[in-house]
């Protein structure tokens, strides 16, 4: 390993150069401090590009009738009342001011006949809520935000692969990573940290997320000793693609049933109008994941194991129009028009609700001078989340914790890095070069089929002990693996790196999926059929003294008496 | 299709090696294979020390761009059912190599901030109020997922050292031109900084572009157009200033 370690000094480091990561070095620039920003992948190629259907807000430009009071309702409801609270309510009321200054950053929106910004219908959201651009609302919100980044000469260090958090006392003081692309290590010191490293999808088989979702963000906060809350709550998205197995898992944008795309078995049976007579097509996530699951199981799938979802009844131009990238995805990859043929689609691991638990108004974790913003961070969606919820959440509660992060990087000193965390850090990375290593990726992939065949879209006890099992041995292998060449660009060292990171997220995913002995949301158990009054409750992890992982059940934070209002009262069958 | 394919791959590590070499890799052939997932397989079932940039594998995020056999494109997009079973794969040669398949595109960061950011007529009304019917025309430019092929496949870029920006950021410049509520006009500066001059609209980047982008159309010649308009027609000028009450950028 290079021994020359370079130093960089900031205010506030960002770790992840999404949305959220963005949105939070923005704030801090604005602020006058320095802002670092760095990122796995390269700039503008965050998993927030994947983002298709629109941004959630309560402007009322089509739906006169919205308010941010619809909007906190909906969160509630569909998070089914484990969500935090003051966060559904932050989130309703400032995303509409989110969405109009990246439209004064230069985000060109669809627009309303009379010239404002369009909103379309999307999966349980009581009005027509989402702004969008096409079907590309992801691509314009990051190359949106990329291009303000760049005009402010914000330092960033992209292809820069943060190994772990460093910490003094109970306070985080900066990080150390690779450079990828050319090997070089780095300590960055910090007066605070935002961490904004988006999810885990990647830690099953068949997923709508990047190359980068590996939960490393996880990893290293978990670490370093922050909570985590809600891990068992992973969303699948209703319609993934199935064919060719290449892109099996890719995204089929919610905006396609928004549009008025309905769902089909193999027998021509519209069948969520038997599973949400009044939502149909448009009924929460989990809903429609579980019918679409059930006629799959039950022998009434298509060729290649899915469902069809048909749009051709709107006819070639308007699809064109609405759906554009719907369009051509289909018939570049599968070979499908879709303005002439149905589409075939099945669930597919798309977002993860839990993740790190932080405070609702500054995004702080427990740890001092460290924020969670993004994916990454938990409690506003509960146990599952509205479509279009995530861009306005990445931009909300990324300029909060970029915010939060200025206020405590005002009081605070920059520390002297101890020698001892460093070199710790280094012989982790040290150790996986060997000649004997096992190749990460047969581990990898060992652990996202267990992950996908064990802790699926329907859960039951018997398969996530089978899962708690696997990933047990795979831990104890995972100290075997190794790799040879060098730091630069060296996948197999990435390989080794991530798994560390994605067994954290998957033992804490399937552990609290095992004590959560009840259905609620995205968690679905076929032996605990209903929800239970007694788990209206979060579950929390987090490392104990001796290194192990323990969790921790609290009771949901009841709203305040006048925000009940808001919100349907919870039922229990 | 059956069996195997025939992957010949670049690798070259300038740091240790003095020249680079094709090597070939057998790849078991599955049914709707792309690209991406040939040297994907090398990378996880024979050498994990190879070389490639990747992300979304969805054709969004424009970050494994390559040559395939000997054409600028997306690995995720390529099918290997449309370029047979023995495939060339190399780096793309308008930038820096870094190691295997990986080159160095920092240098389009350094051409963006050149370009003035989008700036806003003064004086709008709020909320802001724009005809869905222009919002079309930047729109187009906005599908730009910034895979660089456009780049790579220039000749001006890959083979001379002129100042020209590239195709990439007359798009980028074209997309705040083309905005209904921007309130400057960036040909001129594209055309004496950005050295849009150079381009002699042989249409190579809008063949590669993944994203159909008409980018020689529809960028390139409008922007040259402008700023020819700028130059040698003070009336035409004049009148289009009155009209839009744009600020020339120089």
């Amino acid at each position: 390993m290079n021994n020359e370690v370079e130093t960089i000094e900031a205010d506030v480091l960002i770790i992840g150069a999404g949305g959220a990561g963005m949105r939070a070095a923005i704030s801090v620039n604005d602020a006058g401090l320095k802002p670092v920003m760095v990122t796995k992948s390269l700039l503008g190629k965050a998993h927030t590009v994947m983002a298709e259907g629109g941004i959630a807000c309560a402007l009322g430009n089509v739906d006169p009738q919205d308010n941010w009071m619809v909007h906190y309702g909906d969160i509630i409801e569909e998070g089914v009342y484990i969500s935090n609270w003051k966060m559904a309510e932050i989130l309703g009321k400032e995303a509409p001011e989110r969405v109009l200054e990246l439209e004064r950053y230069g985000a060109l929106f669809d627009r309303t006949p009379d010239g404002r910004i369009m909103q379309r219908a999307f999966g349980a959201h009581t009005y027509r809520r989402l702004a969008h651009i096409g079907d590309r609302t992801g691509l314009e919100l990051i190359k949106t935000l990329e291009d303000q980044v760049l005009h402010r000469n914000i330092p960033f260090y992209d292809e820069m692969y943060i190994i772990d958090l460093i910490k003094k006392g109970n306070k985080i003081i900066g990080a150390y990573g690779i450079k990828m692309d050319t090997g070089q290590t780095f300590i960055f010191r910090a007066k605070s940290v935002v961490i904004a490293t988006g999810g885990s999808g990647r830690v099953y088989k068949v997923t709508s997320n990047s190359w980068e979702s590996t939960g490393d963000g996880i990893g290293m906060a978990y670490r370093a000793g922050v909570v985590l809350r809600d891990m068992e709550m992973i969303q699948f998205h209703p319609t993934g693609m199935v064919y060719p197995p290449g892109v099996k898992g890719l995204l089929v944008t919610e905006g396609v049933r928004g549009e008025g795309g309905i769902l089909l078995n193999s027998k021509g049976e519209r069948y969520m109008l038997k599973y949400s007579p009044q939502k149909k097509e448009l009924d929460a996530r989990d809903v429609v994941a579980r019918a679409n699951y059930r006629e799959i199981m039950e022998g009434r799938g298509t060729e290649h194991g899915g469902v069809y979802l048909d749009i051709t009844h709107k006819g070639p131009d308007f699809i064109k129009h609405k759906l554009p990238a719907m369009y051509q995805q289909f018939l570049e990859f599968a070979g499908v028009d879709i303005t002439k043929e149905k589409m075939e689609v099945a669930p597919t691991v798309h977002y993860m609700m839990g993740g790190i638990e932080v405070d609702a108004e500054t995004e702080k974790t427990n740890l001092d001078n460290l924020f969670a913003a993004g994916e990454i961070a938990s409690g506003l969606h509960g146990a599952n989340r509205l479509g279009g919820n995530s861009l306005s959440d990445i931009l909300v509660f990324g300029k909060r914790a970029g915010d939060s992060a200025v206020t405590y990087a005002r009081s605070s000193k920059l520390e002297e890095i101890p020698n001892e965390a460093v070199q710790a850090i280094k012989e982790y990375v040290m150790h996986f070069f060997r000649e004997d290593g096992k190749n990460p990726y047969e581990l990898i992939d060992r652990l996202t089929t267990c992950m996908s065949d064990n802790v699926g879209i329907m859960r039951d006890e018997d398969h996530l002990q089978k899962g708690i099992k696997i990933i047990n041995e795979l831990k104890e292998e995972f100290k075997e693996v190794g790799t040879k060449g060098g730091l630069r660009y060296n996948h197999g060292l990435m390989g080794c790196l991530e798994l560390g990171n994605m067994l954290v997220s998957c033992e804490a995913i399937v552990n609290c999926a095992s004590m959560r002995k009840e259905s609620r949301g995205a968690h679905a158990r076929s032996d605990f059929p209903k929800k239970d009054p007694a788990w209206k409750a979060n579950i929390n992890t987090l490392m104990d003294e001796q290194g192990n992982m323990k969790f921790e059940v609290k009771p949901a934070e009841e709203m305040p008496e006048e925000y009940k209002a808001y919100v349907k009262p919870e039922v229990y069958e | 299709m059956s069996d195997d394919i025939s992957v010949k791959v670049f690798r070259f590590d300038p740091e240790t090696e003095k020249e680079g070499k094709y090597v070939e890799y057998k790849i078991p052939y599955v049914d709707g294979m792309v690209v991406l997932d040939t040297v994907r397989y090398v990378e996880e079932k024979i050498d994990p020390t190879i070389s490639i940039r990747w992300n979304c594998k969805a054709g969004k995020c424009g970050s494994c761009s390559a040559e395939i056999n000997g054409k600028p494109s997306l690995m995720c997009k390529t099918r290997v059912d449309e370029v047979g079973k023995n495939i060339t794969v190399a780096p793309m040669a308008a930038f820096p190599l870094i190691k295997d398949l990986v080159t160095d595109v920092s240098k389009n960061w350094d051409i963006a901030r050149k370009i003035p950011m989008f700036t806003p007529k003064e004086g709008l009304e709020k909320p802001w109020r724009i005809n869905p019917k222009d919002v079309e025309r930047s729109k187009e430019f906005k599908r730009c997922i910034e895979c660089f092929l456009c780049m790579d496949v220039c000749h001006v870029v890959r083979e001379h050292f002129t100042p020209y920006f590239g195709p990439r950021h007359i798009v980028k410049a074209a997309s705040w031109d083309m905005h209904p509520l921007d309130g400057l006009d960036r040909s001129r500066m594209l055309n004496e900084e950005g050295g849009m001059g150079y381009c002699n609209i042989t249409k190579c980047c809008t063949d590669v572009c993944p994203e159909h982008i008409r980018i020689t159309d529809n960028a390139i010649i409008q922007e040259k157009e402008r700023a020819i308009d700028r130059q040698y027609d003070p009336i035409a000028m004049l009148i289009k200033n009155a009209r839009k009450k744009e600020k020339v950028v120089k």
